[in-house]
């Protein structure tokens, strides 16, 4: 099995000098290099999502042998390339690509070898070597490296996810019914948590959060939450790094309709995000990924297990897109991790870093070692 | 400024207990306060014993379900597919409202109970081995799970709460233990017969969450192999129980199929497990419950609950120690967490979860409702819906997952709501010394004085670090 288009990988020479020029400059100077236009944003598919049935290898004939021809091509697949072809549920991002404006790198995982969500889910988002080996999140640093005036990350959750959590200053904001505390209390909260540094940080990011939440948003569904990031990030003095999260893509059972709802969602909040962004969007980087892949096979409930390598989608105006990139492992029995998963060929730590370093023009050895501890490698990936 | 410093009253009311009401007399002896409890658990107090047809309705809508077919044989196919579509539609208008129930019910006990540690108590062990009860059947089920898997071992044995959860046809369907089949089982076989093979197989959902989730803990030495073979283990383990239904007395109960069991021994961390049936899955659920690994991670979990999101080591080795000295009795636990000292530090060891800060809440203004919303809806707006932690994890017991810009907006907005509706709006600073005794600074109440009126004190009184901790 060829691979569609073979990924170039920087050669270690050509990024040597790169930790010396960081070390030369100043914090200031550094920051002036960096697009401000650029908007980042990170999507992650909680609970494990199939990459073999979102962008599907129906080229590979071992595909149907592992999961039966219905399971393996549902109806309506749209065929990207000899090899490829997105689930039929991925309208929206189907025609980003035909547009130039995504790209969807197969076979990636990151370090995580297990096959725990929650440790996975962890090392994902604190992007250290190990779970829980630290309490800050790679977003995070990302923002840490950006000029910022107000919030430069937002998470559009309910609570703050640990993707964000950490030193640098990042909000989270979801669309609520309650009413809003009367002026008096909201003053005088903040002389409460004063001398509570936890209070006292989650209340100046609730203060600033106030300023820069969009006017009339819907409140329900994938496409009205994508909408609501894309009014922080189209504001001017807004933050230019958000994060979305969808669940349950964890599809032991009964996964053909499960998971085209999900992906359904997942369309749809792409597409809020792009109409709300506007013009903006030419300026923007979506990065979409899971914790790990599912089992090649299908399992005894008609779903999938939990297992390793899956798709990574790039999209927006920005994206160097109508590109699969993968150094496609094969599923024959031989080809798979522990005879049951799809093999990663690609790091996702070091896809993430290097798509987050080419948004905003940072260097890619200092971002990648600020946000996985390792350098960013991948060329080409943003226009 | 000063540093927040709980008395021990107030440790005892709320880092042990659901928070003071206001007829509460702060306890003299706090130690004894909390301990005495262990002898007064109610195992079903009246509040949570009600709406217990959750199972019911679910068992009726299965075989409503499966009788359509029946009763229409002359019918159209799309007739009987419309005829379904109706009884799944009526299913889930009706689980949804036991749900909203159940919600209250849960609330409601926790707002009158006598034994508020141990109220608590059943909130942990709940979260532990939590469901999420994200569709109609979960949804009904949701407290006949509590009330059945959890409530009756609270004081009884870890093994035999795992095995009441693990046997529950919640937990069953939850984590599609119920349509697991052995590969090479007697009903695996007819089906490939019937060339129907894609659907009938091994699905190791609830073996790995049982290991990873409810016993030894991640990375405790376990292989992916050692979850497929419990994942075989467990196969014929199902929820069944409408077989031999009458009207009316349909229900959800576990039952064993052998004909679904994978023949032939396991072997799991290097032992052999040769009985045969649902004997098998049992020996290795036994030998997990005694497990050191899981005297470690339930040891941890408890710690945390009560001394601290990173908890201090000497307890959790205390906690180890006394879970594989008694064998897995619970009631030793909670003593040995009673009586520690690191329990009771006075700096505040916890921030209160959206659960747990609207109970508080609503008992210390001694309310039962919040005008114009249902509890179900409070708690999903507070980002932590009832039941509904979204992943076999269950909801998180760290800080950091609670305190957040939104979060701490949104519990402002739930504060100044509840102090809106309070009828009667006494003396605030009194108030606060009743529910966190000798344990405001100076610099709240002072805030709590000089607030411009009686709701805009109470709310902040709500929303205060001294009350938003524990």
């Amino acid at each position: 099995m060829p691979a569609s288009i073979p990924i170039r990988r920087r050669s270690v020479l050509a990024i040597g000098g790169g930790l010396a020029a960081t070390l030369a400059f100043p914090a200031g100077q550094l920051f002036a290099e960096t697009d401000m236009q650029r908007r980042f944003v990170f999507i992650i598919q909680r609970g494990a999502a199939d990459g073999l049935n979102t962008l599907i290898p129906f080229g590979d004939p071992a595909l149907v042998q592992l999961r039966g021809r219905d399971a393996a091509m549902p109806d309506g697949l749209v065929k990207l390339d000899g090899t490829f072809a997105l689930h039929p549920s991925l309208a929206n991002v189907a025609a980003l690509y035909r547009k130039g404006e995504a790209s969807f790198v197969h076979a990636v995982a990151s370090r995580y070898r297990e096959r725990s969500h929650f440790d996975a889910q962890n090392l994902l988002e604190n992007g250290a070597s190990e779970p829980y080996a630290r309490d800050d999140g790679w977003l995070n640093r990302l923002v840490g490296m950006i000029p910022a005036t107000g919030p430069g990350g937002v998470a559009i959750a309910p609570v703050m996810p640990l993707a964000l959590r950490g030193p640098a200053s990042a909000t989270s904001f979801a669309p609520s019914y309650l009413h809003i505390g009367s002026s008096d209390v909201i003053a005088r909260a903040g002389e409460l948590y004063a001398s509570d540094p936890a209070l006292a940080a989650a209340w100046q990011a609730a203060m600033a959060t106030q300023d820069l939440v969009p006017d009339g948003n819907e409140k329900d569904g994938p496409a009205a939450l994508g909408k609501i990031a894309a009014g922080f990030l189209a504001k001017a003095d807004g933050p230019r790094i958000a994060m979305l999260e969808i669940d349950g893509w964890d599809t032991h059972l009964a996964q053909a309709p499960r998971l085209g709802g999900k992906l359904t969602q997942l369309d749809r909040m792409i597409a809020g995000l792009q109409e709300g962004l506007g013009t903006v969007w030419n300026d923007t980087v979506v990065v979409v990924a899971t914790e790990f892949g599912r089992t090649a096979a299908f399992n005894g409930t008609a779903g999938t297990d939990h297992g390793t390598g899956s798709v990574a989608l790039l999209l927006g105006g920005a994206v160097r897109g109508g590109r699969i990139v993968s150094d496609w492992p094969g599923l024959r029995q031989q080809d798979l991790l522990e005879a049951r998963d799809l093999r990663p060929t690609m790091s996702l730590e070091n896809l993430i870093a290097s798509a987050a370093a080419q948004t905003f023009g940072l260097d890619p050895e200092r971002t990648g070692k600020t946000l996985f501890g390792t350098p960013a490698t991948v060329d080409g990936l943003v226009a | 400024m000063a540093q927040l410093e709980y008395s021990r009253p107030a440790i005892a009311l709320n880092r042990f207990g659901l928070g003071a009401r206001p007829g509460d007399q702060a306890p003299d002896r706090p130690m004894a306060w909390v301990l005495d409890q262990l002898e007064r658990y109610e195992t079903l107090p009246a509040e949570a014993n009600v709406h217990a047809e959750g199972n019911r309705l679910v068992a009726e809508s299965r075989v409503r379900l499966a009788e359509v077919g029946a009763e229409m044989p002359d019918a159209k196919r799309s007739a009987i597919v419309e005829a379904k579509r109706a009884v799944r539609r009526d299913f889930g208008e009706e689980a949804y409202a036991a749900y909203r129930d159940a919600v209250d019910a849960r609330v409601r006990t926790a707002l009158v109970t006598e034994t508020p540690f141990l109220e608590r108590i059943v909130h942990f062990w709940s979260n532990h081995f939590c469901i999420s009860a994200d569709d109609g059947v979960l949804s009904a089920l949701a407290l006949p799970y509590e009330n059945e898997a959890i409530r009756p071992h609270v004081m009884g044995r870890f093994e035999d709460m795992l095995f009441a959860v693990a046997r529950h046809p919640a937990m069953l369907i939850y984590l599609n233990q119920d349509r697991s089949i052995g590969p090479n089982s007697l009903a695996a076989k007819r089906a490939r017969n019937r060339d129907e093979d894609r659907d009938r197989g091994l699905n190791e959902n609830l073996a790995r969450e049982i290991m990873e989730l409810h016993t030894l803990g991640v990375r405790s030495g376990y292989s992916q192999a050692d979850v497929t073979e419990f994942a075989k283990a467990l196969t014929g383990w199902t929820a069944g129980g409408l077989d031999a239904r009458g009207k009316g007395g349909a229900r959800l109960a576990f039952a064993f199929r052998d004909g679904q069991h994978e023949p032939g021994d396991r072997r799991i961390m290097g032992k052999t497990y040769r009985a045969a049936g649902e004997e098998q899955a049992a020996a290795i659920l036994s030998d997990f419950a005694a497990h050191p690994a899981t005297a470690r991670f339930v040891a941890t979990k408890l710690a945390r609950h009560f001394a601290g999101d990173e908890p201090p080591p000497a307890l959790v080795e205390r906690l180890e120690a006394k879970f594989l000295e008694s064998g897995g009795r619970l009631p030793a636990l909670y003593r040995v967490l009673a009586e520690s000292e690191e329990c009771w530090a006075p700096q505040p060891l916890k921030f209160k979860p959206p659960w747990e800060w609207t109970l508080s809440a609503m008992r210390a203004l001694d309310r039962e409702k919040i005008e114009g919303i249902a509890f179900a809806q409070v708690f999903d707006e507070l980002g932590q819906a009832v039941w509904r932690p979204k992943s076999p994890a269950g909801w998180s017991d760290q800080a950091a997952q609670w305190i957040g810009a939104d979060a701490l907006m949104r519990r402002i907005g739930v504060a100044q709501r509840l102090a809106d509706s309070q009828p009667d709006k006494g003396d605030t600073v009194a108030l606060a010394g009743q529910l966190l005794p000798a344990s405001l600074k100076p610099e709240t109440t002072l805030q709590l004085e000089r607030a411009e009126s009686l709701a805009s004190s109470l709310a902040l009184l709500l929303v205060s670090p001294e009350f938003m901790r524990r």
